[in-house]
């Protein structure tokens, strides 16, 4: 495995080398303990798991020169799905998936009464437009940078089933607060479904629980949009993570290698 | 790409990263000021719009027009317009959702040149402007048209003009008072749980229209009030009804 760099710190935070005399070879003091806690608590954690080989890894491999804002937008979609996750969870907390007048009563809970109620769900109505906003921006990002190509193919599959699943998150999550604008707009999206080639019929069927829209519906929408698609994001969100460590970011592709005799020199 | 195309670029890019900074801090830097830009936008929005609620749903009285949300107004405009073809029906629907989808999973199979500057890759940069002003233009018209669920036929050519403007007047009720959650009319609407109202008028004769409306069997909801309060739309609606054959 090649060296990796060294973290990039401020003269003044790196650690200081022992003065001679200093800590001499007597037992370790209290003071010089507690000093050290934190260290010592990192390398417990590090010797049972060598943790620290992975993270460094991840933070301090190099992304090649003239990368810009552009690829910011990945992470930013990271960044709205998180949001989605905490506000989700919040909701979750007041929430009833109950058809007979239960769920929409909750949601009116939350909307009304409930101690920023209205702002949380909002805000997880609202970050759900601007996740869907940043993850086509991302995907246009790395259509026009030909970030797909050799050795990316992987990268990019992985990225359109992100890509539908969370659509489907919105698709699943819009019935929830059960208004007849969400309960009528998710019959006629389903019957759509079942239009479809191949598999359609047996899709519509199992996300209405039945050949009809019943009450079981809510509760199989619910658990779909909080429990089955969530995870399957944050699981595939982590294999996007590692392929794009492991092949590195591509770099602009305006931008083409010098033959640095220099660089060539001091890599061997 | 074959193998020295492939090779090529393993050792142009690993020149370039070397050349590169280190990810910590730099590009988590530019991250972290996306991140904070991201939540500013959404608290903003969230505080600014909030969040609405509608009526209860209620799945016996329809009278509300289903609209999904922005973002799959261009899914239904497709939808809309590939319904309108006839030759397309049975596929259109999600067939065209469906290749789009294989395309764009495929893409790095079917691409396969090595040039990734867009300005000497004139295919894609075309595929790629068309797609993106395609999806503007039908989330912009599917914004504009009323619901997907709005009836768009066209009346039969044997029709005098004033039997043509009821046709449309009728139309836009049907449209309206949500039958197609339940009924197909042609292309339009969904198959059940009502029956196809495509030839209605050559089976019940526009009395008997109007007492099924008045008087419906459940789970179809009474439209015994629109006719009461509105009688000129409900003999519109039950006029249309009975054109259909
Ligand atoms: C909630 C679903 C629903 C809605 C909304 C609905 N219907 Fe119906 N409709 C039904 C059902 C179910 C039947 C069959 C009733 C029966 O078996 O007698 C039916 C029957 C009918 C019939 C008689 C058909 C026949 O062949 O006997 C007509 C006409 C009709 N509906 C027109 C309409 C119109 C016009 C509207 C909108 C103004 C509408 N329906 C809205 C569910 C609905
Ligand atoms: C939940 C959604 C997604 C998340 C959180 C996500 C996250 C990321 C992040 C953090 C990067 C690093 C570089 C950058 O930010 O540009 C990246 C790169 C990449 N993404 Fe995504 N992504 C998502 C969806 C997608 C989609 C929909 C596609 C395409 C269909 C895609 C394809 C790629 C590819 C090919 C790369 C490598 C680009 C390169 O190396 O330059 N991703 N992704």
């Amino acid at each position: 495995m090649p060296k990796l760099p060294a973290p990039p710190l401020p003269k003044s935070l790196q650690p200081r080398p022992k003065r001679p005399g200093e800590n001499g070879n007597g037992a370790v003091r209290p003071v010089e303990a507690a000093q050290e806690a934190g260290i010592t608590v990192v390398d417990w954690i590090d010797e049972r798991t060598s943790l620290s080989g992975g993270i460094r890894w991840l933070l301090f491999r190099k992304v090649p020169k003239g990368i810009n804002w552009f690829y910011t937008l990945g992470s930013a979609t990271m960044f709205a799905f998180l949001n989605q996750a905490v506000t989700g969870v919040f909701l979750a907390m007041f929430y009833r998936p109950d058809a007979a007048g239960g769920a929409y009563e909750s949601v009116r809970y939350i909307t009304d009464d409930a101690f920023l109620g209205q702002l949380v769900r909002a805000m997880h109505k609202w970050g759900a437009s601007v996740m869907i906003i940043l993850i086509f921006l991302h995907m246009a990002r790395v259509f026009f940078f030909g970030a797909y190509k050799y050795p990316r193919e992987l990268t990019w599959i992985i990225g359109v089933v992100l890509l539908i699943l969370t659509l489907a998150m919105g698709f699943t999550g819009y019935l929830l607060p059960f208004d007849q604008r969400s309960y009528w707009a998710t019959i006629v999206g389903v019957n759509i479904n079942g239009t479809g080639p191949f598999i359609g019929p047996y899709l519509s069927d199992f996300l209405r629980a039945g050949p009809e829209f019943g009450a079981t519906t809510l509760s199989r929408f619910y658990a779909i949009h909080m429990m089955l698609i969530p995870g399957l994001i944050a699981a595939l969100i982590g294999a996007h993570l590692y392929l794009i460590t492991k092949l590195g970011i591509s770099a602009p592709p305006w931008i083409k290698a010098q033959e640095d005799p220099g660089l060539r020199e001091s890599q061997v | 790409m074959n193998q020295a195309e492939k090779e090529e670029y393993l050792r142009e890019y690993s020149i370039l990263k070397n050349a590169g900074k280190p990810f910590f801090p730099y590009a988590v830097a530019k991250d972290s000021v996306m991140a904070v830009v991201v939540m500013v936008v959404i608290i903003f929005l969230a505080a600014m719009f909030g969040a609405e609620l509608g009526p209860k749903a209620d799945p016996t009285t329809t009278t509300y027009v289903p609209r999904p949300d922005w973002y799959f107004f261009f899914l239904f405009e497709v939808l809309r317009v590939m319904k309108n073809v006839p030759k397309f029906t049975d596929m259109a629907t999600i067939g065209v959702p469906t290749i789009c989808m294989i395309l764009l999973f495929l893409l790095p199979f079917y691409d396969r040149s090595p040039e990734r500057w867009i300005g000497r890759r004139p295919v894609a940069l075309a595929a790629g402007l068309t797609t993106i002003f395609a999806m503007a233009y039908l989330t912009y018209s599917g914004a504009n048209t009323g619901s997907p669920n709005s009836v768009d036929l066209n009346p039969p050519s044997s029709l005098t003009s004033s039997q043509r403007a009821t046709f449309r007047a009728g139309e836009a009720v049907v449209g309206q008072s949500g039958c197609l959650a339940c009924h197909v009319i042609g292309h339009n609407g969904n198959n059940g749980p009502g029956p196809p109202l495509t030839a209605i008028g050559t089976i019940l004769r526009p009395q008997a229209i109007a007492s099924t409306l008045r008087n419906p069997t459940a789970p179809m909801p009474s439209f015994a009030d629109l006719a009461k309060d509105n009688p000129e739309k409900f003999n519109n609606l039950v006029n249309f009804l009975s054109m259909l054959q």
